[in-house]
């Protein structure tokens, strides 16, 4: 959704040298890359992880409301003396809640509750029907925190996997199709392309977002909310590939392809297009952020995810009242993980363009 | 010049158009509109509903009501806010007047701080402060801007001074301060969300100013400067920043969409009285004439700042004419 970056056509990233996703290859892309690189490739591993796995690693039903325990801060672990190891290794000081009018809760030392690893279906949960243990508060609701992050990260890390698929085979589609074609047909889509990036993308995305019918299931709002950012967001792809796809047709391998009486269609798909596929792939790394950034927003101002459904930008919706704000900050963590995750996708991205065009090293 | 602005001028009218077709196309496919409340309520007789059905162009076919629209747009007029029952352009007025200052002053903040910092990190490149400042710009380009408003109205409240209030434009008692206080006061209020959307700007503008002048550095007339005998500071100031500087220009222009957005979350957020605000209501409230009319204002800001942007770059840049840029 920001602004094109300067056309430069990068052919040597075509050659098959740069191509390897062997096992070695992998090994060796570690040792390459920074320590910033390393830890966004953990992060986002771990996310999509969270993602893929929620049930497991999730130890509540997200959407279960401990009455008493509304706006419950996070609970300290605390590791058990070895002569409790009988029991479990961890275990949390239950809150009780003592000034119901303000919320606040204390610890009571009385008791404990055991936290157990690899049980009852789940990486770490508390016995049924002993007292929770909110490892990141409870929200307003008495709703786990952590719990709802984690089936929240479904919707984040994957709305901008999907969302980047669908634009980005829109717009290399149409770009390549465009500058390959020429003639009236790129002149429609440019006009078209040049219309969309006009507008004001972010006001356009919230006049979009009021298609979405307010009974739609989670799900089915999900890939409304997929397309519409996708919508929005092919143009800019499809001008810059067109634009290469234009230089590309010039370009001596894609002559005498033609000159060989390669078909247009086999030009296009065996020699333009993979041509410009090292662009198109940090490209595709760099715009993931604006999916998950425009999920985010949406959600939190009430216009995408709806409740009971979470996702990282909803959860943030309780901090717009500001006495929330202000007595229950730990809300505010879901804010994290979407922080975290734009951090690694910008970092790989970054590492990713200068791995693949030599020409921008510096 | 003067054909240039009239054809850059001429070239955004289509545009525009396109612009408001399509959102009006959007619009249309709303499920339901600002009606279908009000069908709810057994209060309100269905004759009335047919009666302003009728006055708001409701029932008639998209083309016709588009075209309605597009004939009071040319006389001015942007119709009328079906919630508040007021002009829409009374409404978006003032509002596009504090969203133009909040992101005006967000990009001066950012230029203040991005530049001078993207000088001395690309000077002394891979000192401690180059990695330092390096890896806080990466933090700051990808912080969203709504987690960072959270964060420093949080801030805001545990500091709790009254230079710092926490969100909205202006305190409880605007009305009855004299002038200078009231100016005094909106700058108080500016201070918070001019720091959220200035930090994501200042982030990427640092790291192109850093970009740009490594590259610059190492060209052909550099070292023809520093042949010459020229002192380190000419060489820098004279001769590689002001070359540096040109897509800053460009950026501002494109950055604008960014920015618009930008300060439409900070406003949400914040509760600040401003055009994205205004747009985020109206869209909560199926208000179509009064999201038509923010979204062509927020096109029109667009439009204008990369017009702008395209003027002032054709005068700090004497590479770039004016035939050149018509043809694109």
């Amino acid at each position: 959704m920001s602004a094109a970056p300067q056309l430069r056509i990068p052919l040597e990233m075509a050659s098959p040298t740069n191509r390897g996703a062997s096992f070695s290859g992998l090994r060796r892309e570690w040792r390459l890359a920074s320590w910033p690189v390393r830890f966004s490739t953990f992060c986002l591993l771990l996310f999509y992880l969270l993602a893929i796995a929620s049930p497991i690693i999730a130890p509540y039903d997200p959407t279960y409301q401990n009455r008493r325990l509304p706006d419950c801060p996070p609970m300290a672990l605390h590791l058990a003396a070895p002569s409790e190891w009988s029991h479990a290794f961890f275990f949390a000081y239950p809150m009780t809640m003592i000034d119901p009018e303000a919320r606040k809760f204390a610890e009571d030392r009385s008791t404990k509750t055991w936290v157990h690893l690899f049980s009852y279906g789940h990486l770490f949960a508390t016995e049924p029907g002993a007292p929770p243990f909110f490892l990141m508060g409870s929200e307003g609701l008495g709703r786990d925190l952590f719990s709802r992050i984690v089936y929240g990260s479904r919707v984040s890390m994957f709305v901008g996997l999907i969302g980047v698929t669908i634009s980005f085979g829109l717009g290399i589609t149409i770009g390549a199709l465009s500058g390959y074609v020429g003639g009236l047909l790129d002149n429609l889509i440019m006009r078209w392309s040049e219309i969309e990036m006009s507008l004001p993308s972010f006001y356009f995305l919230l006049a979009l977002a009021a298609i979405i019918p307010s009974g739609m299931s989670a799900v089915a709002t999900f890939f409304m909310i997929v397309a519409i950012m996708s919508f929005i967001s092919w143009a800019g792809f499809a001008r810059i590939i067109r634009g290469m796809a234009a230089s590309v047709r010039s370009v001596p391998f894609v002559e005498a392809a033609r000159a060989l009486g390669g078909s247009r269609w086999r030009v296009l798909t065996r020699h333009v297009m993979p041509s410009v596929l090292g662009y198109a792939i940090v490209a595709a790394t760099l715009s993931i952020p604006g999916f998950i950034l425009g999920e985010s927003a949406l959600s939190l101002l009430g216009l995408g995810i709806q409740e009971p459904a979470s996702s990282w930008g909803n959860l943030l919706a309780q901090a717009e009242d500001v006495q929330n704000l202000a007595h229950y900050p730990w809300i505010l963590i879901p804010g994290v993980f979407i922080f975290l995750a734009v951090m690694s996708f910008n970092f790989l991205g970054d590492h990713l363009r200068d791995r693949l065009d030599p020409s921008n090293r510096r | 010049m003067a054909r240039f602005l009239i054809r850059r001028i001429l070239n955004m009218i289509p545009l525009l158009i396109g612009i408001t077709f399509l959102s009006f196309l959007v619009m249309s496919m709303v499920p339901g509109n600002f009606l279908s409340n009000l069908k709810m309520n057994p209060a309100i007789s269905p004759q009335l509903i047919k009666e302003m059905e009728a006055q708001f162009g409701l029932n008639q076919p998209l083309l016709v009501r588009y075209w309605k629209w597009l004939w009071a747009v040319l006389h001015l007029n942007l119709g009328t806010s079906l919630a508040f029952n007021v002009s829409v352009t009374s409404l978006i007025g003032s509002r596009a007047v504090n969203t133009i200052i909040l992101s005006a002053a967000s990009m001066l903040f950012a230029w203040a701080i991005a530049i001078p910092i993207g000088i001395v990190v690309a000077v002394n490149q891979n000192s401690i402060w180059d990695r330092i400042l390096s890896f806080v710009a990466f933090f700051g380009m990808s912080v969203p801007n709504f987690f960072l408003a959270f964060l420093v109205m949080y801030f805001a409240m545990k500091v709790n001074s009254p230079y710092l209030p926490v969100g909205g434009t202006y305190s409880v008692d605007y009305a009855q301060l004299d002038w200078m206080s009231q100016i005094g006061d909106r700058i108080n209020h500016l201070i918070l969300p001019v720091f959220v959307l200035g930090i994501a700007g200042m982030a990427s503008l640092m790291r192109l100013m850093r970009s740009q002048i490594l590259e610059i550095k190492n060209s052909d007339f550099v070292r023809t400067a520093r042949a010459k005998g020229l002192s380190e500071r000419v060489v820098i100031y004279k001769h590689v920043l002001r070359n540096a500087l040109n897509p800053f220009v460009t950026m501002a222009g494109y950055g604008l969409a960014d920015l618009l957005g930008g300060a439409a979350l900070v406003e949400a957020v914040m509760n600040l009285q401003g055009l994205g605000l205004l747009l985020l209501n109206a869209v909560r409230s199926l208000d179509i004439y009064l999201v038509m009319g923010s979204v062509l204002m927020g096109a029109v800001l667009l439009l204008l700042g990369n017009l702008l942007a395209d003027i002032a770059l054709v005068m700090v840049d004497p590479r770039v004419d004016f035939s050149s840029m018509d043809s694109q």
